[in-house]
Parts: C-alpha cells; sequence; structure tokens
C-alpha cells in the first residue's frame, strides 16, 4: 500500500504550545458516543467495517507458529461465510495480521496467497527500552522476515523529559530502518499520562515520518480510551493543515465491544472525515473485539444470540 | 432501504428514531386536555393545538386557560398550601423524593414528550433536560428535610405563581416546582403554550404519588392566561422568558406586595483568550449556541477570541459546524431538531436580515423547509448591528475579535444583559480575572451551560434578578422572621423661605456627594427639624450616583479586612461624636449604630462564598458580588438607627450607596456626613441626598446606574418605584419597617440583599479519567 506521509523537518513551533484542557476532551469524547446512533443494516455495515480496519494481534509470551497460523486464518475469514452472504458482502478480510518478530515467518506462510498484510511489532516491544542499534536491527530482522508493516514503540523517557528533538531523532532513524514498509508509531499513552504529552509526542513522530500513530501496546495500565484517542485525531488533523499530509489512526488494546467499535468509528467521522474509515487510515489493535462483533452481526443476519462455541475461534 | 455493501462504502450514519409509540399512544387515550386544579384534571374548556413543530402535526389540544380557571387554581392552592406548609419538612421531602423517583422511571417517555412537543433533539432531552430534572427534585427533596434546621424562622411565601418558557419545559418547571414546594409554598404554574405537554404529564405524576390536592396546580394557555396569573392574589411571582415580558410583568406586580423574581434573556459573552484550548472551545460553542437550536437564555452567542488565534478559532468553528447535523428531532443521531415554532422561526430570520443588512456577513444559518435553521454565525459585525445587541434565539452566533484581555472584559459587558458568560482560558490566573471582572449571574470557564441543582442560577441587569438553585435559590422561596411595624408616611414638603432668626452663626447643611459637602443644584430648601434642609433633585442624584459609581473601585480594592477597619473607625468617631447628635435621634439609636458598625464590620470578612457540590470534577464557587451602586431610602421613623440599618450592610459588602435620609428628620444623617468624612470612608462611598422622597427615589429608580434599590417604605411611593424599576428592571428590597435598633434590623438577610451570587464553574483535572486522577 502506498505511503501518504514523507515526514517534515522538525517544527517545534508547531506543537509546543499545545496545551489541551482535559475535561473537555473528556466531556466530547462522552457525548460524542450519544451523539450518533447506528441501527440495523447500517449498524452491520459499520460494524463490518471495523472488521475491515482490525489489525488481528496476538503478542504473547506462549505464542507459537500454530497459534498465529489459527489467528491467520480468522484474519481470512473473520466473519462466518454464510452470513456474509446473507448481507451482500463479499471478500471480507481483516485490515492485517499483528504478531512479534519472530511470528512474522509463520504469518507470512499462513496468509500466502492473500492481501492481507502482516505487522510486526518491533524497537523492543513493549517497553522500547534497548538500545538504539538493537531496536532498529529488530527491525531489519522483521522486515527480512516479511513484515509488510512495522508497529514501533518511542522512548517514553524523552517524551517525560521533554527532549523532543531527540525523539524526533530517533523515530526519523526507525523510519529510515523500515524503507518502503509502513511505520506505525506506538506512543503508549498510558505512560504518557497527560493529554497534552500526548498531543505533543503525536506530532513528533509525524514529523518523523510516521504512518500511523498508534495508542498503545496493549501491556500499559490504561490501552486506548477515547479522550486519547481524540486528542491524536486533532494532532492528525494539525499536521494534515500544516502539511498537506495524511496520517493514519490505530486505537489498540481498548476496544472489546461491538459498541466500541462503532465509538471509534463515529469519532473518526466526526474528527477527521469518512477517508478515516479505511484501513488505509484506521486500524484497530484488537483480539477479542472480533468475537463480540461477530456475535452482533449474527444477531443482525438470525435474530438469536450466538453462544461463543459456535463462532469460529481466532 | 440500501444494502449492508453499499453503506460499507458510503458509511452514511442512516436513521436511528426513537420509538414514540409510547407517547403517541397516551396522547390518543388522553385526547383533549384540561387544567390540572386541586388534584384532578378539569373537563377541557376552550381548546388550542399542541404541535410537533418538526411536522406541524397537532399531538393534542389543550385548554385557553381563563382568568376564571386561574383563580380556581389559585383558591386551590390556597387551600392547600396551609397544611402543606405546616407538614414536617420530612414529610415533604417524601413527596419530592416520590416525584423524583416516577421521573426517573419515566425517563424515556417524558424524554420522547418533550422532543415532540418543543422539537429539541432526543439526545439533549434524554441525557440532559430530564436528568436535570431529576436531579432538581431529589435535590429539592433534600432541602424539604434540611429547610427547618438550615432556615431556622423562615416561613413560605404561600402561593407561587410561575410561568416559564417554551426552550425547557419540563427543566424550567423543575427549577419552579421544586424550591417552591421544599419550602412550603403551593403552586400555580403555567406552561409555554407552545410546550405544556410535559407539564401535563408531570400533574399526572403529582396525582400518582399522591401530592395532596390544590399544592401543584397547572393552567395551560397563552400570554393572556400569564397574564391572568399575575395579577392573581398570588404572594409570589417567578418568571423566565423574554424581557419584554419580563418587564410587563415587573409593571404589573409594581405596588402589589408580590414578591418577583425574573430570570430573563441575554447575550451572553463567549470569550476565547488565546491561550485557550481552540479545540474546546469550539466544542463550547457546540454547547452553547448549537445547544437546543440556539433556543437559550444564556447561551454564549457573542463569541468573542484574541486576533492572535482568531482565524484558526474560525476554521476549526467552520469546519465543526459543517458536522452538525439537522434533523428530525427524534433520531438519535440528530444535533440540531426543529424551532420550537414557525413564528420563533421567523423572528429569527427577520434578526438575521436585519444583521446583513446592516453589514454582518452570515456564515451557515440557512433556513431550511419545516421549522428548520441550520447553525451559522454573524462576522464582520459591528457592536450596534441588531445582532449583535438583540437576543436572536436560535443557533446563530456572532463572531469578532479583542486585542488584550482587558479589551475582551469591556466588550463581553458591553450589553444591556447580564445573565451567563464562558471563559476560555488555559491560564487559571487569566481566566479566574475574568471570571471576576465580567457582569453575569454564570460564569463557566472552559465550559459552557452547565447546570445543576446546587449551583444557583440567575442574572443582573436586563436579564433579570433572583436565584434558581441550591440555597440561594431556596432563600427566593422563604420569607425571613420580622415582626413588622408600621412607619409613618414623610409629611408634606415646607418650602423654606427665609432663614429662621438664630442666636448664633447660622448652621449650613448641605448634600454629601463624593465626599464633600455639596450645594443642592436646585438651589432650594425645605424646612425640617427646625434647619433648612437641602431640596435635592433629579440632578443632585444624577451627581451622587456619578459620585458612587467613582467610589466603587477603591471600596472594593480594599477588601473585607479593610473595609473592617474603616467601619470600626467610624464606630470610634460616632462614639466621640455622640453629643453631635442630641436631639436628631436618641442615644439608644447612637449606641444601635455603633454597635452595628461593629457588628458589620465583623461581617465585612465573613459574608461568604460556599463551593457547592455540583458535579465531581468541577469547583462550582458561588459567590456573594456587591451589586455596586445602590438606592437606599431610609425609613421615616428611627433617623439614625434606621439610616444605619441600610447603608452599613450595603458598604460592608463594597456597594457604593446614594441614600435618601428620613424625608421629616434628615438631620441625624446630615450629621453622619461629617463623621463620615472624618473615618477614612472613601469618598462616593456614601452620598446623602435629601428631599422629596419619592421624587428622588423615582429618579434613582430611573438611573441605570443604580443597581438595587431598598426601599424601607411603604405605600404608594414604594409601588411608584416599583413601577419606575420595572422599566429599568433595578432590583427593589422592600425590608418590612421593623424596630429599627433590635436584631432584626441587622444581619445575613441584609447582606444577603446588599448583593447578588455569582456562580463560577471550573472543571478541573490534568489526567484523563482512569489515570488516577483525583477529579475522576
Amino acid at each position: 500500500m502506498e505511503r501518504k506521509n514523507p515526514g517534515t523537518d522538525f517544527r517545534l513551533d508547531w506543537f509546543e504550545n499545545i496545551q489541551v484542557n482535559t475535561p473537555a476532551a473528556e466531556r466530547r469524547a462522552t457525548s460524542l458516543a450519544a451523539r450518533r446512533s447506528l441501527k440495523k443494516e447500517w449498524q452491520a455495515a459499520w460494524l463490518l467495517n471495523a472488521v475491515r480496519c482490525i489489525d488481528l494481534t496476538t503478542l504473547s509470551g506462549d505464542d507459537t507458529p500454530d497459534r498465529v497460523a489459527r489467528l491467520c486464518a480468522k484474519a481470512r475469514q473473520p466473519v462466518d461465510a454464510g452470513q456474509l452472504a446473507a448481507l451482500g458482502v463479499e471478500h471480507l478480510t481483516t485490515g492485517a495480521v499483528c504478531v512479534y518478530p519472530t511470528m512474522v515467518a509463520a504469518a507470512k506462510r499462513a496468509l500466502r496467497g492473500t492481501a492481507i498484510p502482516v505487522a510486526s511489532v518491533a524497537t523492543g516491544f513493549p517497553a522500547g527500552l534497548m538500545p538504539l542499534d538493537l531496536r532498529l536491527a529488530e527491525i531489519r530482522y522483521a522486515l527480512d522476515q516479511g513484515a509488510d508493516e512495522i508497529d514501533i514503540v518511542i522512548s517514553r523517557a524523552l517524551v517525560l523529559r521533554g527532549e523532543w528533538a531527540a525523539l524526533y531523532d530517533e523515530i526519523c532513524e526507525m523510519r529510515e530502518a523500515c524503507g518502503s514498509a509502513r511505520m506505525k508509531a506506538i506512543l503508549a499513552t498510558g505512560e504518557l499520562k497527560t493529554l497534552t504529552n500526548v498531543a505533543r509526542a503525536s506530532h513528533v513522530a509525524m514529523q518523523a515520518g510516521a504512518d500511523f500513530i498508534k495508542t498503545s501496546t496493549g501491556k500499559e495500565p490504561v490501552n486506548a480510551t477515547l479522550p486519547v484517542s481524540l486528542v491524536m485525531l486533532r494532532a492528525i488533523r494539525d499536521y494534515r493543515d500544516q502539511t498537506g499530509f495524511a496520517v493514519g489512526f490505530k486505537p489498540a488494546g481498548g476496544l472489546r465491544t461491538a459498541k466500541d467499535a462503532l465509538n471509534w468509528q463515529v469519532l473518526m467521522a466526526e474528527e477527521l472525515g469518512r477517508d478515516w474509515l479505511r484501513p488505509d487510515l484506521f486500524r484497530i489493535g484488537a483480539s477479542s473485539l472480533l468475537a463480540d462483533i461477530e456475535r452482533q452481526i449474527s444477531h443482525h443476519v438470525t435474530g438469536r444470540y450466538a453462544g461463543a462455541h459456535r463462532l469460529a475461534a481466532g | 432501504m440500501p444494502k449492508v455493501s453499499e453503506i460499507m462504502e458510503s458509511m452514511e450514519y442512516g436513521p436511528a428514531p426513537e420509538d414514540a409509540s409510547a407517547v403517541r399512544d397516551w396522547l390518543r387515550e388522553r385526547g383533549s386536555f384540561g387544567h390540572f386544579i386541586a388534584g384532578r384534571f378539569t373537563r377541557p374548556g376552550v381548546t388550542f393545538a399542541s404541535r410537533d413543530p418538526s411536522t406541524g402535526d397537532e399531538l393534542a389540544q389543550v385548554t385557553q386557560g381563563t382568568a376564571r380557571d386561574v383563580m380556581k387554581a389559585v383558591r386551590a392552592a390556597r387551600r392547600a398550601q396551609r397544611g402543606w406548609g405546616a407538614m414536617p419538612g420530612h414529610d415533604r421531602a417524601r413527596f419530592l423524593y416520590a416525584i423524583a423517583r416516577t421521573i426517573q422511571k419515566r425517563e424515556r417517555f417524558l424524554s420522547v414528550l418533550e422532543s415532540l412537543d418543543n422539537g429539541k433533539p432526543i439526545r439533549e432531552s434524554r441525557d440532559i433536560d430530564v436528568p436535570l430534572v431529576v436531579r432538581h427534585f431529589y435535590h429539592h427533596a433534600g432541602w424539604a428535610e434540611l429547610a427547618e434546621t438550615e432556615f431556622p424562622g423562615h416561613r413560605p411565601l404561600g402561593v407561587c405563581g410561575q410561568v416559564i418558557p417554551w426552550n425547557f419545559p419540563l427543566l424550567m418547571l423543575a427549577w419552579k416546582v421544586a424550591p417552591a414546594l421544599a419550602a412550603g409554598n403551593t403552586v400555580v404554574l403555567k406552561p409555554a403554550e407552545y410546550t405544556p405537554l410535559t407539564a401535563l404529564a408531570f400533574a399526572e405524576i403529582c396525582a400518582h404519588v399522591g401530592l395532596p390536592a390544590g399544592v401543584v396546580n397547572i393552567v395551560t394557555g397563552d400570554g393572556e392566561t400569564g397574564a391572568a396569573l399575575v395579577r392573581a392574589p398570588v404572594d409570589k411571582i417567578a418568571f423566565t422568558g423574554s424581557t419584554e415580558v419580563g418587564r410587563g410583568i415587573a409593571r404589573a406586580v409594581a405596588g402589589s406586595g408580590k414578591r418577583l423574581t425574573l430570570e430573563l434573556g441575554g447575550k451572553s459573552p463567549f470569550v476565547v483568550l488565546e491561550d485557550a484550548d481552540l479545540d474546546a472551545a469550539v466544542e463550547g460553542v457546540v454547547d452553547s449556541i448549537w445547544f437546543n437550536q440556539g433556543e437559550v437564555c444564556c447561551a454564549g452567542s457573542r463569541i468573542l477570541v484574541a486576533e492572535s488565534v482568531a482565524a484558526r478559532f474560525e476554521a476549526l468553528l467552520r469546519a465543526r459546524m459543517q458536522k452538525l447535523r439537522l434533523g428530525a428531532p427524534l433520531d438519535k443521531s440528530t444535533d440540531i431538531g426543529a424551532i420550537v415554532d414557525p413564528v420563533q422561526k421567523d423572528r429569527i430570520l427577520r434578526l438575521i436580515d436585519r444583521a446583513t443588512a446592516a453589514g454582518a456577513e452570515l456564515v451557515g444559518g440557512a433556513a431550511a423547509p419545516g421549522c428548520f435553521i441550520a447553525p451559522g454565525y454573524l462576522k464582520n459585525i459591528s457592536p450596534a448591528n441588531p445582532g449583535m445587541v438583540e437576543e436572536i434565539f436560535g443557533p446563530i452566533a456572532t463572531l469578532s475579535t479583542f486585542r488584550t484581555p482587558d479589551e475582551a472584559v469591556d466588550l463581553a459587558n458591553n450589553t444591556r444583559y447580564g445573565l451567563a458568560a464562558s471563559v476560555w482560558s488555559e491560564s487559571a490566573t487569566v481566566a479566574t480575572d475574568l471570571a471576576a471582572r465580567i457582569k453575569a449571574g454564570v460564569v463557566w470557564v472552559n465550559c459552557a451551560n452547565l447546570f445543576d441543582a446546587a449551583a444557583p442560577f440567575g442574572g443582573m441587569r436586563d436579564s433579570g434578578y433572583g436565584r434558581e438553585g441550591g440555597r440561594e435559590g431556596m432563600l427566593d422561596y422563604l420569607a425571613a422572621p420580622v415582626a413588622p411595624q408600621r412607619d409613618p408616611a414623610p409629611s408634606e414638603i415646607v418650602p423654606a423661605e427665609a432663614p429662621e432668626e438664630s442666636a448664633g452663626i447660622d448652621r449650613t447643611v448641605k448634600l454629601y456627594i463624593g465626599g464633600a459637602q455639596k450645594r443642592p443644584d436646585g438651589g432650594a430648601s425645605y424646612a425640617a427639624q427646625d434647619e433648612l434642609i437641602p431640596l435635592g433633585n433629579r440632578k443632585d442624584i444624577r451627581n451622587a450616583v456619578e459620585a458612587a459609581q467613582g467610589g466603587l473601585a477603591k471600596w472594593q480594592g480594599l477588601g473585607g479586612h479593610g473595609r473592617a477597619q474603616v467601619l470600626y473607625f467610624l464606630a470610634e468617631n460616632l462614639a466621640q461624636r455622640r453629643a453631635e447628635f442630641a436631639g436628631f435621634a436618641s442615644p439608644a439609636e447612637v449606641d444601635a449604630a455603633i454597635r452595628r458598625c461593629f457588628f458589620y464590620a465583623g461581617f465585612a470578612d465573613k459574608y461568604d462564598g460556599a463551593t457547592v457540590s455540583a458535579k465531581p470534577g468541577h469547583l462550582c464557587h458561588v459567590q456573594p458580588e456587591p451589586h455596586g451602586v445602590m438606592g437606599l431610602i431610609a425609613p421615616v421613623a428611627a433617623p439614625l438607627a434606621g439610616f444605619m440599618a441600610l447603608v452599613l450592610p450595603a458598604i460592608a459588602m463594597g456597594n457604593a450607596v446614594v441614600a435618601i435620609p428620613s424625608q421629616d428628620r434628615p438631620m441625624a444623617a446630615l450629621t453622619l456626613a461629617q463623621v463620615l468624612a472624618c473615618s477614612d470612608v472613601p469618598g462616593g462611598v456614601v452620598n446623602i441626598v435629601t428631599g422629596p422622597r419619592d421624587d428622588l427615589v423615582r429618579a434613582l429608580a430611573g438611573h441605570d446606574g443604580v443597581s438595587a434599590i431598598w426601599h424601607a417604605g411603604l405605600g404608594e411611593g414604594l409601588a411608584e418605584v416599583q413601577r419606575v424599576a420595572a422599566e429599568t428592571l433595578i432590583p427593589v428590597w422592600t425590608p418590612q419597617p421593623r424596630d429599627w435598633s433590635g436584631p432584626q434590623a441587622q444581619g445575613r438577610e441584609f447582606l444577603r440583599a446588599a448583593s447578588r451570587t455569582k456562580t463560577i464553574w471550573l472543571p478541573y483535572g490534568a489526567l484523563p479519567a482512569g489515570t488516577g486522577s483525583s477529579a475522576y
């Protein structure tokens, strides 16, 4: 897929004065979910769209090649074919599969013959506390294994210490190591704590050429939330206004229910527009979310709620 | 219906209608509505239609209330009041609790009915109006329970006539009914003619919970019905609505002895400073003027933005505006619903036309078929443009700029209104300064249109007077304990022709204005107390008001502690110069005055505001603020103690006063002037004008520079003041004549009347929810 953000020179003045009012961001995030409602066919369509945007993920210490293969099978066929047919939808896959570097090869094998990209986390995921050369080497290893996309983690310490130029330089090096592969920058917002930090870190990552900015590793105490996402989307909007470049967004780790999937899509549509409802600019990092969407789709088609045992395991 | 695969391409929202069948069934079963009087629905009389403004369809026929209907309801309320007022607070609390619970159980029904009748989006009636209604009844169940201990000796006023607007029909009912009932009053309420249905559903709830018959009476109808209620023998009128109608009510009530609170229009400033979170501020606009179709009296309709960020702010505002969905009120994805009635839509469009004809540029704001107007704003608009001056009461803001914070304050205050304000800045230093300096009853810092039952709401200037919510709101439905006495009417003015013979050197008494002895403008005197008393006139009042305005800044700048020192010093000097009052005031009166100086010196730094328990994560501060310039009309009796009973609490709170002493016995006050001059009371803080009381008072009441009037007299003079003040909308307080030397002539009742509250909201929280911030 095409990359859209070449990055810019480091421009501190574009973000250093940002002050996010947290209660106001929370108020907006809360009311947003209540301002839009999706029913019937529209709900089904928006849920299936969310499936298209899922980076189906397994990032566990006990991952094995077979487990990854099973996940990939789910990515190929995320929703029961009969039910999709009933809805008149064809060729639905998830947006990508996301794994550790050592699982990339297994994922590539399992996805052979599809267009589903394999994303690999890298750069000392999840903490990122490794020497830079090792982190860069890890990117090159994952690419060598066949990864199409790289989810890097940023150095939270550089954010917390306000060392923005150093953060920019580091991400630029990662960007360079990624070559033509799409790079998603994980901010680990749950460790940046303040929304102002989140906004500023978002700008640095985009200026350094991130194709996506992503909320979380899934390992922080607090992962994707609507207020954090709102702030990141506004940073994406500002960066687009500053440069004309479109950067994608990936919430990860906080989306578990079909209702979450709808809320986040509404957020994308309202804050950035419908272009940001496509997998080239929107991904959802999730593992359990898909099962709940499947249940809702099943209910839409059959009028009954399906037990978990009736849905194909991922 | 489009296919799922098609929607996956368009990613449209699609329809999401709220189910209205239960409400429609209810309307069908009920047929035409009568009034709710004495616990029962009357048979429908002459009826008119209440319509769904989004379609024009008739929802129900309701009865046009006649003067007879109103009288019937008032009699029922009167009969019920004795028992209701005498009932233990706990028992009244049980009823209010039952009402709260029942509304909660019928939330969906009431939300749908409200949206149908008013045209507001279901999201708003469901998430804002009805939850606030519930909150109000719970909060006031608490006041009913606590009234005896929290307001000792206070009594209910009796029967309250309440007239409410169509923009928040059920919520305004709750704001009126809940405190009235909690305090032990009974009510006759007239809902707006466009939106009577939730009030009638509320009547059913009253019957359902077994509220004693007559405690709540609902009479439907138009302005004629409202006028009949205003004329009816009730003890208080509470009105929310337009300034124009409010003025008429004030006129009608003048001289009747009825209490009056008015919550009127507004043109509230929305100030965006250069360090504001602009996205937050833009969302604030959405919550202000693009909330409830802009039919919000306190809407931040005048956007004032710092020049340095104006371009970016407008770009963000315009983009956000384009995302607002205009549509069916019952659709859950609608942001902006229907204007309440075609008449109101026309009014809005006419005002927009006048604004653009006068040179303003309209962005958005297009009229759509039916009762719809898209959100918009007027830019390039001058201060005198009708769109800038008049309340539009539709989804149209004005957008203009300022250079510095002080200019922002000047522009914010450049309005006849004073209801609310919204201030956006990430600097606590700047935001709290502006919150203090903007003239408004409610200031929202980094938020907009937040309401809570514990947070007093109400305005100043042409936005009216009185507060609703919290302790302040309760006090507007209670009477403080007092043993009333009679105050004689002043004698006829006898013009003094020539000075009488006197043994020693002539004594010259003059007016006291701006800290100096001044000859009266007319150069005339009248005879009283064997002296030539200056015959003040309208120009002397004008001069005194100007002097008072000039004295305010210094006096308020002293702070409570500084003012206390001055009052102690005044007491000291009074004690020193006791002999000078011989013949003008009894020694007991002088003693009372000295003690009272100490009393208010003590209070000068202790009549505090409160931080009330509104919403978690929000500082909600209620602070008493001085009115500014007050006009005080002293009683005829007790020429020193009565005079000081009014002057001292007023100046202790930081007001500057124009005081009119006893017409017949002015010498005590004029002697006091000399003591004031040597007691460090800054010039202009107390101004004393003698002369024909009723003429002077009329001049005071007709001066926009006066922010409050106290009239300790009774009779036609008082009625006349109230009539004149109906035009200026200056609140007139009438402390009943009493023993002016006694303990009932001082205290919190006076301090409260010497101030008005400002409610300042400040949401706080550095960290988002779920990350351990104490705010959440």
